[in-house]
């Protein structure tokens, strides 16, 4: 009862085949747009920008590719941050060697090479799948950490092994403020979730559900695995490596080799459970989830006055993490999106639920 | 052998003759004086053997109840940090004994509120749910045991004695302490053997890992199964910890060196404790091998800021195994292509 939709009646196939074909859900991303584009940056405090709006925007796209890969064609990968990193270095070295490259063709440049390189290490799912491919992107990850790691080329010679990149400049608008950085991001993420939505309900996003619900089958009704597989895994490294790219350039600023590790894929991954699996709402779900939490952690108890040090907040972190994994697998596998859809359906139903 | 058995089985005789080819370079080269290099071969092996015995604790889960265990990592290291706490208050046997009772426990704990409602899943749900275990067993364990660096006084000799000084110039310089671990290990495969070829619960064990269903049709309680098949992956994971644990000391990376434990599987197969056994030594050795001979040809050649090929040496040549032989070296024939 808070919200119907009787009444509306669609009589084109345009009309049907929109994203949203509800007004109230149109109006309602609209507001949340709104809210995004222009409440947030007038109330927020550059603090809650820099430290959690902006990550979460970050890692909402990773999620979103890493989702893709799993969630939407079924193909398991612990080596998302491994993309993040390539990503991020292919951002770095382009913008050091070929200065005079516009930052968003870099990005673009930059998730193409992960894609590349995502691509390469996905040939081994065409002849194995499950299991041994999480062994094949453990590969990737533990291959790529060293690489950054030890080839002095990608660091462009820092004695340090780390990087540092300057402001964002694009346009002749020099992004210095949390603000200015958030407003970017932001306008990346609707740009890219925009096009993910548009992917998977699309032929290409059909073809990778099919393969991930039974691929014998799949292949039966003419769906090439070598096509489904491969723009599934090149599709989802572009948009670790463009996350990766904005973590590096936008988030941190500076960064280590082992900025991306094994511990990062893993989180991007608990992401896509919590939040839920072949959902894109769910990898914003559980980006939020997975920044909010920690944070959470540290502030609740000193809320009551019990003082909790760093050490045991972090434990706790990890046991909280790791129940509520194995909780969301056995009691909610679609995770947070499908209690939001739940919710929608009960409002909907409300007060009369017969 | 034949031709037609030499084409199916070309990976392996690859695999062989590049084991071969790979161990005896360094010597034929003349990169290291014979002393060196088997030092680094016995040390090889010996890190082999670790791997061995994480692969095998993951071996027998997967037999028994086809999931992909990603929390032996964090196994080892919850056993041994058990150990090594309780082994300050106690004797060490009396901690041994307290160590596989909460191991046991783990393993009810496991059974009770994860596996059992996830009965039927697919495989890579399964997988996941074990990353969850990981997260928590680390948590966990730091949070009761305290997460410093600890030691496992097993009380063994550490003085290093100089063996074969009469062959070759230098001689070996060895670990007794490391010829007692191996002694340990192989006597921890043996037992495991003899529990599973020869008490009526190993039979059992054995029927649920060759076909679920024929087994709970003749009246084997799977879930009684499962709780016993996690006691004994615990009870290897505080073997290969409590050995980890005296060598190097017991800490949080500990948890994801055990990671290797993967490719080893990879290459022996995943339901093949031979196949653990053997894919950890060759993994031991040729990391190792990798590291000290290789790692300074590619720092020469690509101008790298240092090796560290170790870190990932294991998880390639697994990859490419994958690629050529995705059963492993002795694992079953049947695998769900794609």
């Amino acid at each position: 009862m808070l919200y119907r939709e009787n009444g509306q009646f669609k009589t084109s196939y345009v009309e049907d085949q929109q994203i949203l074909p509800i007004v109230q859900d149109r109006w309602f991303m609209l507001a949340l747009l709104a809210v995004a584009y222009f409440a947030l940056p007038a109330f927020a405090s550059d603090y809650l920008l820099r430290a959690l709006i902006i990550p979460f925007l970050i890692l909402a796209i990773a999620a979103i590719g890493l989702n893709i890969l799993v969630g939407y064609c079924g193909q398991i990968s612990l080596g998302t941050a491994a993309f993040m990193a390539i990503g991020a270095y292919a951002a770095y070295n382009l913008v050091v060697r070929v200065p005079m490259l516009n930052f968003l063709i870099v990005l673009v440049l930059a998730g193409a090479i992960a894609a590349l390189v995502g691509v390469l290490f996905g040939i081994p799912s065409l002849r194995i799948k499950g299991l041994y491919l999480a062994v094949a992107t453990l590969a990737a990850q533990f291959f790529v950490d060293w690489v950054f790691a030890r080839v002095k080329w990608f660091t462009n010679y820092s004695p340090s092994g780390s990087v540092s990149t300057a402001p964002i400049e694009m346009f002749g608008w020099t992004m210095e403020s949390p603000l200015d950085r958030y407003l970017f991001v932001l306008t990346i993420a609707v740009v890219l979730t925009l096009a993910a939505k548009n992917l998977v309900r699309g032929h290409i996003g059909r073809s990778w559900m099919a393969m991930r619900d039974m691929d014998v089958a799949a292949e039966v009704i003419g769906i090439r695995p070598l096509y489904a597989k491969l723009s599934a895994f090149a599709v989802s490294s572009f948009y670790a490596g463009v996350s990766g790219a904005l973590w590096g350039f936008v988030h941190l600023g500076a960064w280590e080799p082992l900025a991306f590790n094994i511990n990062m894929s893993l989180n991007l991954l608990f992401m896509i459970i919590i939040g839920g699996m072949g959902s894109l709402l769910g990898a914003y779900f559980g980006a939020a989830f997975i920044v909010l939490l920690p944070i959470l952690l540290n502030q609740i108890p000193g809320m009551f006055g019990i003082r909790v040090d760093v050490a045991l907040s972090s434990h706790l972190e990890l046991i909280i993490f790791g129940s509520l994994i194995v909780f969301f697998l056995i009691a909610e596998p679609h995770g947070l999106a499908r209690l939001w859809a739940i919710g929608k359906e009960k409002m909907r139903l409300w007060p009369f639920p017969h | 052998m034949t031709l037609t058995t030499l084409q199916r089985n070309w990976p392996v005789v690859a695999l062989i003759v590049g084991v071969t080819i790979g161990a005896i370079a360094p010597l034929a080269l003349g990169l290291s004086s014979p002393g060196f290099y088997f030092e680094v071969l016995l040390g090889g092996l010996m890190s082999g053997v670790l791997y061995s015995l994480v692969a095998l604790g993951f071996v027998l889960i997967f037999k028994a109840s086809g999931v992909f265990n990603f929390a032996q990592g964090a196994m080892v290291l919850f056993a041994a940090l058990s150990l090594a706490r309780l082994s300050e208050h106690m004797p060490l046997a009396v901690a041994f004994v307290v160590s596989v009772a909460i191991m046991a426990v783990f393993a009810w704990v496991v059974e009770r509120f994860v596996l059992r409602h996830l009965v039927n899943q697919d495989a890579v749900v399964l997988l996941m749910a074990t990353l969850g275990i990981t997260y928590f067993l680390d948590g966990f364990g730091q949070l009761v045991w305290g997460s410093d660096i600890y030691r496992i006084e097993t009380g063994l000799p550490k003085t290093p004695v100089m063996v074969l000084d009469n062959i070759f110039e230098g001689g070996i310089l060895i670990n007794t302490e490391d010829f007692v671990a191996a002694a340990v290990a192989a006597l921890l495969v043996l037992a495991l053997a003899v529990f599973f070829q020869k008490t009526s619960t190993g039979r059992a064990l054995r029927a649920v890992a060759d076909d679920h269903q024929a087994a709970q049709s003749i009246g084997i309680p799977l879930n009684r199964i499962w709780v016993i098949v996690w006691t004994v992956a615990g009870f290897v994971a505080l073997v290969a910890g409590m050995i980890w644990g005296s060598k190097l000391g017991v800490q949080f990376s500990l948890s994801l060196i055990a990671l290797k434990a993967l490719p080893v599987v990879i290459l022996g197969g995943f339901t093949s404790v031979p196949g653990a056994i053997i894919g950890g030594l060759i993994i031991g050795v040729g990391e190792k091998f990798a590291e000290v001979f290789l790692s300074p040809i590619a720092v020469n050649a690509f101008d790298l800021a240092g090796g560290g090929i170790e870190n990932w040496f294991a998880y390639v040549l697994a990859l490419v195994f994958l690629l050529v032989r995705p059963e492993g070296l002795f694992g079953e024939k049947h695998i769900d292509r794609v």
